[in-house]
């Protein structure tokens, strides 16, 4: 998508630029939600500040409003646990002294990994990571801010369709990924399982679950003679042997 | 109370975001599965994608956010710009929205 593009900067930056009015949008939404539940003014504004994790967020002041702190912190520990992987598989971008890995690791975010993932030059993986980051960051927090001060107004993202606008967006991202078949296997699998356990188990555990969907690289090694499969590809069963 | 939920919470996610960007640089993991952690994140992030597309709340998420969503699914594959996705989507389920279809 980017990649193609001749000034990808520019598109870089643009698409930056998208996300960053979405996040405006669902950030107000949040603040306004939260101004709704009754809660002090300064709980959204801290949240987004120090959280910065917007399902999470949402999901807590439900449960503080329903007066569950506790449920609230553990639910959304629960549904972030998913940033350690993500932590594991984009930490080169964030950069190689300590100091940016202290700060960058708290502007990890679904998009911001999803961006990142896209990115196959480390150099342009590190510039994606930063810009995306800081832009969600400063968006989020804007976004808060403007929904408290709106207060009373209508704080519901789905009048404008924003709920859609966030998987179609992760989609469009994850895209070239997929075009890897070993990938695209395991997302499939891993995304019907979590669908599927999304009735039964709490908030976050069944897009932990999706991991399972790894399993389905595992092939039995075939002790056949050559030529008995000639369909088989003996490179793709090399690299299933050593996962 | 209220904000030592809102601190236990930040500090945990945080703790979390940093364990792996510092595990990452620690270990020395083997070629295999070095290959597997962009495609362990590329499945939580797909798992993400599904669950927010078709469900909300534990519930199946109703007509117009899938059918938003799977407009801006088509949109992507035929490689539009990521804004157009975004704008496709969003539009189709307020569109759905406005005439009813929710």
């Amino acid at each position: 998508m980017r990649t193609s593009s001749r000034t990808p900067d520019r598109a870089l930056r643009r698409d930056a630029a998208a996300l960053a009015a979405a996040m405006v949008a669902v950030g107000a939404s949040f603040g306004a939600i939260t101004i709704a539940y009754g809660l002090p003014v300064w709980v959204p504004v801290l949240m987004s500040l120090i959280v910065f994790a917007g399902g999470s967020q949402f999901l807590a002041v439900g449960l503080i409003a329903a007066g569950n702190p506790v449920a609230a912190v553990l639910a959304g520990l629960l549904l972030n646990a998913r940033h350690l992987p993500f932590g594991l598989a984009v930490a080169q971008a964030a950069g190689p002294r300590l100091r940016h890995r202290l700060i960058g690791s708290h502007l990890m975010t679904d998009e911001v990994v999803a961006f990142t993932l896209a990115e196959q030059d480390p150099a342009r993986r590190r510039r994606t990571y930063w810009l995306i980051g800081v832009t969600l960051f400063t968006s989020w927090n804007a976004g808060t801010a403007l929904g408290v001060w709106l207060g009373g107004a209508t704080g519901d993202p789905t009048v404008l369709g924003l709920d859609a606008a966030f998987p179609a967006g992760l989609i469009a991202l994850i895209l070239p990924s997929l075009r890897d078949r070993d990938t695209r296997l395991a997302a499939l699998a891993g995304a019907g399982v979590a669908v599927l356990l999304t009735p039964v188990l709490p908030a976050g555990l069944p897009v932990l679950c999706a991991l399972l969907g790894l399993a389905a690289l595992i092939r039995p090694r075939r002790r056949r003679p050559a030529g008995d499969h000639p369909a088989t590809d003996p490179a793709v069963r090399q690299e299933a042997a050593t996962c | 109370m209220l904000i030592a939920a809102i601190l236990a919470l930040a500090i945990g996610t945080y703790t979390m975001r940093l364990a792996g960007v510092l595990l990452r640089e620690r270990l020395d993991l083997p070629a295999g599965l070095q290959r597997l952690l962009p495609m362990a994140a590329a499945t939580l992030l797909t798992a993400l994608a599904a669950t927010a597309a078709l469900t909300d709340g534990g519930g199946f998420a109703g007509v117009a956010r899938p059918a938003g969503v799977a407009v801006g699914a088509v949109v992507a594959w035929r490689r539009a710009p990521f804004v157009v996705v975004v704008v496709a989507a969003a539009a189709t389920a307020a569109l759905l929205r406005l005439a009813g279809i929710d």
